[in-house]
Protein backbone atom coordinates (compact mmCIF):
# COMPACT_ATOMS: atom_id res chain seq x y z
CA UNK A 1 0.00 0.00 0.00
CA UNK A 2 2.76 2.02 1.18
CA UNK A 3 4.37 2.42 -2.15
CA UNK A 4 1.09 3.15 -4.60
CA UNK A 5 0.83 6.32 -1.64
CA UNK A 6 4.54 7.50 -2.34
CA UNK A 7 4.11 7.24 -6.49
CA UNK A 8 0.94 8.47 -5.85
CA UNK A 9 2.00 11.50 -3.86
CA UNK A 10 4.97 12.16 -5.80
CA UNK A 11 3.00 12.10 -8.64
CA UNK A 12 0.24 14.67 -7.97
CA UNK A 13 2.50 17.13 -6.16
CA UNK A 14 4.19 16.68 -9.51
CA UNK A 15 1.47 17.53 -11.70
CA UNK A 16 0.34 20.24 -9.19
CA UNK A 17 3.56 22.12 -9.33
CA UNK A 18 3.94 21.24 -13.15
CA UNK A 19 0.32 23.22 -13.32
CA UNK A 20 1.60 25.95 -11.37
CA UNK A 21 4.73 26.66 -13.13
CA UNK A 22 3.27 26.44 -16.64
CA UNK A 23 0.59 29.05 -15.28
CA UNK A 24 3.62 31.43 -14.52
CA UNK A 25 4.74 30.98 -17.82
CA UNK A 26 1.92 31.96 -19.63
CA UNK A 27 2.14 35.21 -16.87
CA UNK A 28 5.64 35.95 -16.74
CA UNK A 29 6.96 34.75 -20.48
CA UNK A 30 9.70 37.12 -21.88
CA UNK A 31 9.97 37.52 -25.22
CA UNK A 32 13.66 37.32 -25.86
CA UNK A 33 14.80 39.77 -29.06
CA UNK A 34 15.77 36.55 -32.01
CA UNK A 35 18.40 38.14 -33.38
CA UNK A 36 20.76 37.74 -30.49
CA UNK A 37 20.26 33.82 -30.89
CA UNK A 38 20.89 34.63 -35.12
CA UNK A 39 23.85 36.99 -34.14
CA UNK A 40 25.36 34.00 -31.63
CA UNK A 41 25.06 31.93 -34.72
CA UNK A 42 27.13 33.63 -37.09
CA UNK A 43 30.24 34.18 -34.31
CA UNK A 44 32.80 32.25 -33.48
CA UNK A 45 31.07 30.10 -30.82
CA UNK A 46 34.26 29.22 -29.10
CA UNK A 47 33.89 31.77 -26.13
CA UNK A 48 37.56 33.20 -26.75
CA UNK A 49 37.01 36.26 -25.21
CA UNK A 50 39.13 38.11 -28.33
CA UNK A 51 36.26 40.61 -28.16
CA UNK A 52 36.30 41.62 -24.61
CA UNK A 53 32.58 40.21 -23.85
CA UNK A 54 31.94 37.19 -21.57
CA UNK A 55 31.01 35.31 -24.16
CA UNK A 56 29.61 35.24 -27.41
CA UNK A 57 26.31 35.48 -26.24
CA UNK A 58 27.06 38.90 -24.52
CA UNK A 59 28.80 39.89 -27.44
CA UNK A 60 25.96 39.08 -29.38
CA UNK A 61 23.42 41.05 -27.09
CA UNK A 62 26.00 44.23 -27.52
CA UNK A 63 26.05 43.99 -31.31
CA UNK A 64 22.25 44.04 -30.76
CA UNK A 65 22.27 47.39 -28.28
CA UNK A 66 24.57 48.53 -30.67
CA UNK A 67 27.53 48.98 -27.73
CA UNK A 68 29.86 46.61 -29.89
CA UNK A 69 31.34 46.36 -33.98
CA UNK A 70 30.37 43.08 -34.92
CA UNK A 71 34.55 42.96 -36.81
CA UNK A 72 35.35 43.18 -32.83
CA UNK A 73 34.70 39.11 -33.29
CA UNK A 74 37.95 37.53 -34.51
CA UNK A 75 37.13 34.60 -35.41
CA UNK A 76 34.03 35.09 -37.35
CA UNK A 77 35.18 35.06 -41.22
CA UNK A 78 34.03 37.64 -43.61
CA UNK A 79 30.76 36.28 -44.68
CA UNK A 80 29.45 35.84 -41.19
CA UNK A 81 30.62 39.72 -40.62
CA UNK A 82 28.46 40.30 -43.31
CA UNK A 83 25.70 38.13 -42.50
CA UNK A 84 25.44 40.37 -39.19
CA UNK A 85 25.17 43.02 -41.17
CA UNK A 86 22.47 42.02 -42.70
CA UNK A 87 20.60 41.01 -40.02
CA UNK A 88 21.28 44.21 -37.67
CA UNK A 89 20.95 46.38 -41.17
CA UNK A 90 24.51 48.27 -41.04
CA UNK A 91 27.76 47.78 -43.26
CA UNK A 92 30.01 45.53 -41.42
CA UNK A 93 33.69 46.71 -42.15
CA UNK A 94 36.43 43.44 -41.59
CA UNK A 95 39.08 44.50 -39.49
CA UNK A 96 42.57 44.06 -40.29
CA UNK A 97 43.38 40.05 -39.79
CA UNK A 98 46.11 39.58 -36.96
CA UNK A 99 47.56 36.65 -36.12
CA UNK A 100 49.55 35.44 -33.36
CA UNK A 101 53.73 35.20 -33.87
CA UNK A 102 56.53 33.23 -32.13
CA UNK A 103 59.09 35.39 -31.58
CA UNK A 104 61.89 32.98 -31.12
CA UNK A 105 63.67 30.86 -33.52
CA UNK A 106 65.61 28.63 -30.89
CA UNK A 107 64.17 24.85 -32.60
CA UNK A 108 66.04 21.61 -31.09
CA UNK A 109 69.05 22.24 -32.53
CA UNK A 110 69.53 25.71 -32.64
CA UNK A 111 69.23 26.46 -28.84
CA UNK A 112 71.48 24.90 -26.65
CA UNK A 113 70.09 22.82 -24.17
CA UNK A 114 70.60 23.73 -20.24
CA UNK A 115 69.55 20.42 -18.71
CA UNK A 116 66.77 17.50 -20.23
CA UNK A 117 63.94 18.42 -18.79
CA UNK A 118 61.93 15.28 -17.41
CA UNK A 119 59.09 16.98 -15.43
CA UNK A 120 55.15 17.48 -15.93
CA UNK A 121 54.35 19.11 -19.55
CA UNK A 122 54.04 22.68 -18.26
CA UNK A 123 56.10 25.54 -19.88
CA UNK A 124 55.46 27.43 -16.57
CA UNK A 125 56.72 24.74 -14.20
CA UNK A 126 60.03 24.05 -16.44
CA UNK A 127 60.79 27.87 -17.01
CA UNK A 128 60.53 28.53 -13.19
CA UNK A 129 63.55 24.98 -12.76
CA UNK A 130 66.64 26.65 -12.89
CA UNK A 131 66.36 29.02 -15.64
CA UNK A 132 64.41 26.85 -18.18
CA UNK A 133 65.37 23.61 -19.94
CA UNK A 134 67.29 26.20 -23.06
CA UNK A 135 70.26 27.82 -22.21
CA UNK A 136 68.48 31.31 -23.27
CA UNK A 137 66.07 32.56 -20.84
CA UNK A 138 64.05 34.30 -23.51
CA UNK A 139 63.56 31.24 -25.59
CA UNK A 140 60.59 29.78 -26.12
CA UNK A 141 60.29 26.64 -23.87
CA UNK A 142 58.35 24.53 -26.26
CA UNK A 143 56.11 22.40 -24.18
CA UNK A 144 53.35 23.70 -25.41
CA UNK A 145 51.01 25.92 -22.64
CA UNK A 146 49.92 27.96 -25.20
CA UNK A 147 49.19 24.84 -27.41
CA UNK A 148 46.35 24.10 -24.56
CA UNK A 149 44.98 27.29 -24.12
CA UNK A 150 43.92 28.21 -27.97
CA UNK A 151 40.58 27.41 -28.59
CA UNK A 152 41.34 26.65 -32.40
CA UNK A 153 44.26 24.54 -32.38
CA UNK A 154 46.08 26.78 -34.14
CA UNK A 155 49.13 25.72 -32.35
CA UNK A 156 51.46 22.94 -32.30
CA UNK A 157 55.40 22.27 -31.50
CA UNK A 158 57.70 21.12 -33.42
CA UNK A 159 61.15 20.14 -32.78
CA UNK A 160 60.96 21.79 -29.47
CA UNK A 161 59.14 25.15 -30.82
CA UNK A 162 55.99 27.00 -30.78
CA UNK A 163 54.39 26.99 -34.46
CA UNK A 164 51.45 28.90 -35.73
CA UNK A 165 48.90 28.03 -38.26
CA UNK A 166 47.80 30.90 -39.78
CA UNK A 167 44.99 29.47 -41.43
CA UNK A 168 43.49 28.33 -38.48
CA UNK A 169 44.47 31.26 -36.02
CA UNK A 170 42.22 34.16 -35.50
CA UNK A 171 44.41 36.50 -33.48
CA UNK A 172 42.13 36.32 -30.27
CA UNK A 173 44.91 36.68 -28.25
CA UNK A 174 44.18 34.08 -25.65
CA UNK A 175 47.84 32.56 -25.99
CA UNK A 176 49.50 35.61 -25.31
CA UNK A 177 49.06 35.48 -21.31
CA UNK A 178 49.99 32.03 -21.10
CA UNK A 179 53.14 31.85 -22.22
CA UNK A 180 55.57 32.38 -19.33
CA UNK A 181 58.04 33.99 -21.69
CA UNK A 182 55.72 36.26 -23.30
CA UNK A 183 57.37 35.10 -26.80
CA UNK A 184 53.83 35.25 -28.80
CA UNK A 185 52.82 38.31 -29.71
CA UNK A 186 49.59 39.46 -32.02
CA UNK A 187 50.88 40.98 -35.74
CA UNK A 188 49.05 42.07 -38.85
CA UNK A 189 48.40 39.29 -41.21
CA UNK A 190 50.81 40.97 -43.80
CA UNK A 191 54.42 40.18 -44.91
CA UNK A 192 56.53 42.23 -42.43
CA UNK A 193 59.60 41.19 -41.43
CA UNK A 194 60.04 39.55 -38.02
CA UNK A 195 62.83 39.40 -35.59
CA UNK A 196 62.08 36.12 -33.94
CA UNK A 197 64.15 36.98 -31.00
CA UNK A 198 63.57 38.99 -27.48
CA UNK A 199 66.84 38.16 -25.91
CA UNK A 200 68.28 41.33 -24.99
CA UNK A 201 71.60 40.10 -23.40
CA UNK A 202 74.91 41.17 -24.54
CA UNK A 203 76.05 39.86 -27.34
CA UNK A 204 78.49 37.20 -26.17
CA UNK A 205 75.83 35.60 -23.32
CA UNK A 206 72.92 35.38 -26.09
CA UNK A 207 75.66 33.92 -28.65
CA UNK A 208 76.72 31.69 -26.07
CA UNK A 209 73.33 30.25 -25.44
CA UNK A 210 71.70 30.26 -29.13
CA UNK A 211 73.19 30.15 -32.51
CA UNK A 212 70.26 32.16 -34.12
CA UNK A 213 70.33 35.00 -31.15
CA UNK A 214 70.25 38.61 -32.21
CA UNK A 215 73.39 39.98 -30.94
CA UNK A 216 72.00 43.55 -31.45
CA UNK A 217 74.68 44.44 -33.83
CA UNK A 218 72.33 47.17 -35.56
CA UNK A 219 73.34 45.76 -38.90
CA UNK A 220 69.60 45.84 -39.79
CA UNK A 221 69.27 49.57 -38.41
CA UNK A 222 71.90 50.68 -41.02
CA UNK A 223 70.49 48.19 -44.02
CA UNK A 224 66.95 49.51 -43.74
CA UNK A 225 65.96 52.61 -46.02
CA UNK A 226 62.76 53.07 -44.28
CA UNK A 227 63.54 53.72 -40.91
CA UNK A 228 61.65 50.67 -39.43
CA UNK A 229 63.81 48.69 -37.67
CA UNK A 230 65.45 49.50 -34.15
CA UNK A 231 68.08 47.71 -31.90
CA UNK A 232 65.91 48.74 -28.33
CA UNK A 233 67.89 47.36 -25.40
CA UNK A 234 70.23 45.21 -27.20
CA UNK A 235 67.46 43.52 -29.40
CA UNK A 236 65.93 44.34 -32.67
CA UNK A 237 62.58 45.41 -33.21
CA UNK A 238 60.66 45.89 -35.91
CA UNK A 239 57.93 48.78 -36.47
CA UNK A 240 55.19 47.24 -38.46
CA UNK A 241 53.45 50.56 -39.80
CA UNK A 242 56.69 51.60 -41.28
CA UNK A 243 57.73 48.20 -43.03
CA UNK A 244 57.35 47.68 -46.52
CA UNK A 245 58.73 44.04 -46.48
CA UNK A 246 61.35 44.18 -48.72
CA UNK A 247 63.12 41.43 -46.95
CA UNK A 248 66.45 43.59 -46.96
CA UNK A 249 67.41 43.43 -43.51
CA UNK A 250 66.39 38.74 -43.89
CA UNK A 251 69.25 38.63 -45.79
CA UNK A 252 71.86 40.81 -43.96
CA UNK A 253 70.90 39.27 -40.50
CA UNK A 254 74.26 37.47 -39.37
CA UNK A 255 72.39 35.41 -37.00
CA UNK A 256 69.47 34.39 -39.15
CA UNK A 257 67.18 35.79 -36.74
CA UNK A 258 64.75 37.61 -38.74
CA UNK A 259 62.57 36.45 -41.02
CA UNK A 260 59.46 37.53 -43.55
CA UNK A 261 55.97 36.81 -42.34
CA UNK A 262 53.12 36.29 -40.90
CA UNK A 263 51.90 36.09 -44.56
CA UNK A 264 53.82 34.30 -47.00
CA UNK B 1 5.28 32.63 22.92
CA UNK B 2 6.87 35.67 24.24
CA UNK B 3 8.85 38.04 22.37
CA UNK B 4 12.20 37.41 24.14
CA UNK B 5 11.65 33.91 22.31
CA UNK B 6 11.14 35.07 18.67
CA UNK B 7 14.12 37.97 19.24
CA UNK B 8 16.31 35.18 20.98
CA UNK B 9 15.77 32.65 17.48
CA UNK B 10 16.15 35.30 15.62
CA UNK B 11 19.66 35.87 16.94
CA UNK B 12 20.84 31.91 17.22
CA UNK B 13 19.26 31.84 13.44
CA UNK B 14 20.80 34.90 11.97
CA UNK B 15 24.36 34.78 13.76
CA UNK B 16 25.46 31.83 16.25
CA UNK B 17 23.95 29.19 13.89
CA UNK B 18 24.41 30.84 10.60
CA UNK B 19 24.10 28.56 7.85
CA UNK B 20 27.21 29.27 6.11
CA UNK B 21 29.67 29.72 9.14
CA UNK B 22 28.53 27.45 11.77
CA UNK B 23 26.28 25.06 9.71
CA UNK B 24 28.52 25.09 6.19
CA UNK B 25 25.43 24.78 4.16
CA UNK B 26 25.60 26.52 1.11
CA UNK B 27 28.94 27.44 0.44
CA UNK B 28 28.76 27.35 -3.52
CA UNK B 29 26.94 30.35 -3.81
CA UNK B 30 28.89 31.99 -1.01
CA UNK B 31 31.70 31.69 -2.88
CA UNK B 32 30.53 32.24 -6.59
CA UNK B 33 28.05 34.91 -6.29
CA UNK B 34 30.14 37.19 -4.31
CA UNK B 35 32.07 39.15 -6.22
CA UNK B 36 29.90 42.18 -6.05
CA UNK B 37 27.91 44.08 -3.48
CA UNK B 38 24.90 44.56 -5.50
CA UNK B 39 24.62 40.94 -7.20
CA UNK B 40 25.47 39.27 -3.45
CA UNK B 41 22.07 41.34 -2.16
CA UNK B 42 20.07 39.90 -5.34
CA UNK B 43 20.95 36.26 -4.14
CA UNK B 44 20.41 36.99 -0.91
CA UNK B 45 16.94 38.34 -1.73
CA UNK B 46 16.51 35.40 -4.34
CA UNK B 47 17.19 32.49 -1.61
CA UNK B 48 15.73 34.10 1.43
CA UNK B 49 12.66 34.19 -0.81
CA UNK B 50 12.96 30.38 -1.26
CA UNK B 51 14.13 29.04 2.05
CA UNK B 52 11.17 31.28 3.84
CA UNK B 53 8.49 29.77 0.98
CA UNK B 54 10.12 26.20 0.82
CA UNK B 55 9.64 26.15 4.52
CA UNK B 56 6.12 27.05 4.31
CA UNK B 57 5.33 24.27 1.67
CA UNK B 58 7.17 21.72 2.81
CA UNK B 59 5.65 22.15 6.76
CA UNK B 60 2.41 21.20 4.80
CA UNK B 61 3.77 18.62 2.96
CA UNK B 62 5.15 16.61 5.29
CA UNK B 63 2.86 16.72 8.11
CA UNK B 64 -0.60 17.09 5.56
CA UNK B 65 0.53 14.47 3.38
CA UNK B 66 3.83 12.26 4.13
CA UNK B 67 2.32 12.11 7.98
CA UNK B 68 -0.82 11.21 7.14
CA UNK B 69 0.01 8.63 4.63
CA UNK B 70 3.31 7.47 6.84
CA UNK B 71 5.50 8.12 3.82
CA UNK B 72 7.95 10.52 5.62
CA UNK B 73 10.89 8.51 4.01
CA UNK B 74 9.91 10.48 0.96
CA UNK B 75 10.29 13.95 2.48
CA UNK B 76 14.03 14.90 0.72
CA UNK B 77 12.34 14.30 -2.70
CA UNK B 78 9.18 15.69 -2.57
CA UNK B 79 11.32 18.97 -0.94
CA UNK B 80 13.52 18.74 -3.18
CA UNK B 81 10.17 18.96 -5.97
CA UNK B 82 9.02 21.96 -4.30
CA UNK B 83 12.45 23.69 -4.36
CA UNK B 84 12.99 23.39 -7.88
CA UNK B 85 9.25 24.58 -8.75
CA UNK B 86 9.84 27.86 -6.45
CA UNK B 87 13.43 27.79 -7.91
CA UNK B 88 11.97 28.13 -11.58
CA UNK B 89 8.93 30.44 -10.75
CA UNK B 90 11.65 32.66 -9.25
CA UNK B 91 13.66 32.19 -12.03
CA UNK B 92 10.80 34.02 -14.32
CA UNK B 93 9.65 36.66 -12.20
CA UNK B 94 13.80 38.14 -11.84
CA UNK B 95 13.87 37.60 -15.83
CA UNK B 96 10.65 39.43 -16.04
CA UNK B 97 11.05 42.20 -13.21
CA UNK B 98 14.60 42.68 -12.76
CA UNK B 99 16.33 42.28 -16.22
CA UNK B 100 18.93 43.71 -15.41
CA UNK B 101 19.66 41.74 -12.17
CA UNK B 102 19.29 38.49 -14.39
CA UNK B 103 22.38 37.94 -16.38
CA UNK B 104 24.88 38.61 -13.26
CA UNK B 105 23.32 35.62 -11.01
CA UNK B 106 23.99 33.43 -14.40
CA UNK B 107 24.61 30.10 -13.60
CA UNK B 108 23.94 30.22 -9.37
CA UNK B 109 20.31 31.08 -9.84
CA UNK B 110 19.25 27.47 -11.03
CA UNK B 111 21.92 26.30 -8.70
CA UNK B 112 19.89 27.54 -5.74
CA UNK B 113 17.71 24.23 -6.68
CA UNK B 114 21.04 22.20 -5.35
CA UNK B 115 21.68 25.10 -2.72
CA UNK B 116 21.80 22.63 0.26
CA UNK B 117 21.18 25.44 2.80
CA UNK B 118 17.58 25.37 1.11
CA UNK B 119 16.81 22.16 1.96
CA UNK B 120 19.22 22.26 4.74
CA UNK B 121 16.58 24.48 6.46
CA UNK B 122 13.83 22.18 5.58
CA UNK B 123 15.10 19.00 6.58
CA UNK B 124 16.08 21.10 10.38
CA UNK B 125 12.89 22.05 10.35
CA UNK B 126 11.51 18.43 10.35
CA UNK B 127 14.01 17.03 12.87
CA UNK B 128 13.90 19.80 15.26
CA UNK B 129 10.09 18.97 15.06
CA UNK B 130 9.57 23.13 14.88
CA UNK B 131 5.76 24.06 14.65
CA UNK B 132 4.97 26.45 11.40
CA UNK B 133 5.58 29.89 12.56
CA UNK B 134 9.29 28.43 14.17
CA UNK B 135 9.83 26.84 10.30
CA UNK B 136 8.86 29.87 8.67
CA UNK B 137 11.00 31.88 11.04
CA UNK B 138 13.73 29.65 10.43
CA UNK B 139 13.78 29.94 7.06
CA UNK B 140 13.41 33.35 6.61
CA UNK B 141 16.30 33.91 9.61
CA UNK B 142 18.29 31.92 8.67
CA UNK B 143 18.21 33.35 4.85
CA UNK B 144 18.53 36.63 6.48
CA UNK B 145 22.04 35.29 7.94
CA UNK B 146 23.03 33.99 4.58
CA UNK B 147 22.21 37.51 2.98
CA UNK B 148 24.31 39.00 5.87
CA UNK B 149 27.14 36.67 5.14
CA UNK B 150 27.28 36.71 1.72
CA UNK B 151 26.95 40.60 1.66
CA UNK B 152 29.85 41.05 4.32
CA UNK B 153 31.89 38.54 1.81
CA UNK B 154 31.53 40.60 -1.34
CA UNK B 155 32.80 43.30 0.66
CA UNK B 156 35.59 42.07 1.89
CA UNK B 157 36.29 40.61 -1.69
CA UNK B 158 35.57 44.11 -3.70
CA UNK B 159 38.27 45.34 -1.07
CA UNK B 160 40.61 42.14 -2.03
CA UNK B 161 40.54 43.22 -5.67
CA UNK B 162 42.35 46.78 -5.07
CA UNK B 163 44.59 45.12 -2.75
CA UNK B 164 48.39 44.01 -3.36
CA UNK B 165 48.33 40.42 -3.22
CA UNK B 166 51.01 37.78 -4.12
CA UNK B 167 50.44 36.25 -6.95
CA UNK B 168 50.01 33.03 -6.15
CA UNK B 169 46.87 33.75 -4.03
CA UNK B 170 44.96 36.25 -5.98
CA UNK B 171 41.42 35.31 -6.50
CA UNK B 172 40.08 31.86 -5.14
CA UNK B 173 42.82 31.14 -2.44
CA UNK B 174 42.40 34.66 -0.75
CA UNK B 175 38.57 34.37 -0.80
CA UNK B 176 38.69 31.03 1.03
CA UNK B 177 41.46 32.54 3.56
CA UNK B 178 38.89 35.35 4.52
CA UNK B 179 35.83 33.09 4.58
CA UNK B 180 37.98 31.16 6.98
CA UNK B 181 38.65 34.18 9.08
CA UNK B 182 35.03 35.39 8.46
CA UNK B 183 34.03 32.00 10.13
CA UNK B 184 36.13 31.89 13.24
CA UNK B 185 34.26 35.83 14.01
CA UNK B 186 31.22 34.12 14.03
CA UNK B 187 32.20 30.99 15.90
CA UNK B 188 33.07 34.09 18.75
CA UNK B 189 29.15 34.31 18.86
CA UNK B 190 28.99 30.18 19.60
CA UNK B 191 27.12 30.01 23.20
CA UNK B 192 24.70 33.09 23.30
Amino acid sequence: MSILYTALSLGVLGTICGLLLSLAYKKLNVKTDPRIEQITECLGGANCGGCGYAGCEAFAQAVLEGKADPALCVSAPDEKLKEIGKIMGIDVTPTQKKVAVVLCHGCDGIAKPRYTYDGLKSCLLASSMAGGPKLCEFSCVGLGDCVKACPFGALSIEKGLAKVNNELCTGCGTCIPVCPRSILELMPYAKNAIVRCKNTNVARVARASCSSACIGCKKCERTCQHDAIHVINGVAIVDNDKCTGCSECVEGCPCNCIDMGPAD
Amino acid sequence: MSEINILSFFVACVITNNFIFSRFLGVCPFLGVSKQVSTAFGMGVAVTFVMTFASLFTYFIYYGVLVTLKIEFMSTISFILVIATLVQFLEMAIKKFFPALYPSFGIYLPLITTNCAVLGVTVININESYNLLYSVMNGFFGALGFTLAIVLMAGVRERLENSNIPESMKGFPISLVSACLMAIGFMGFAGI
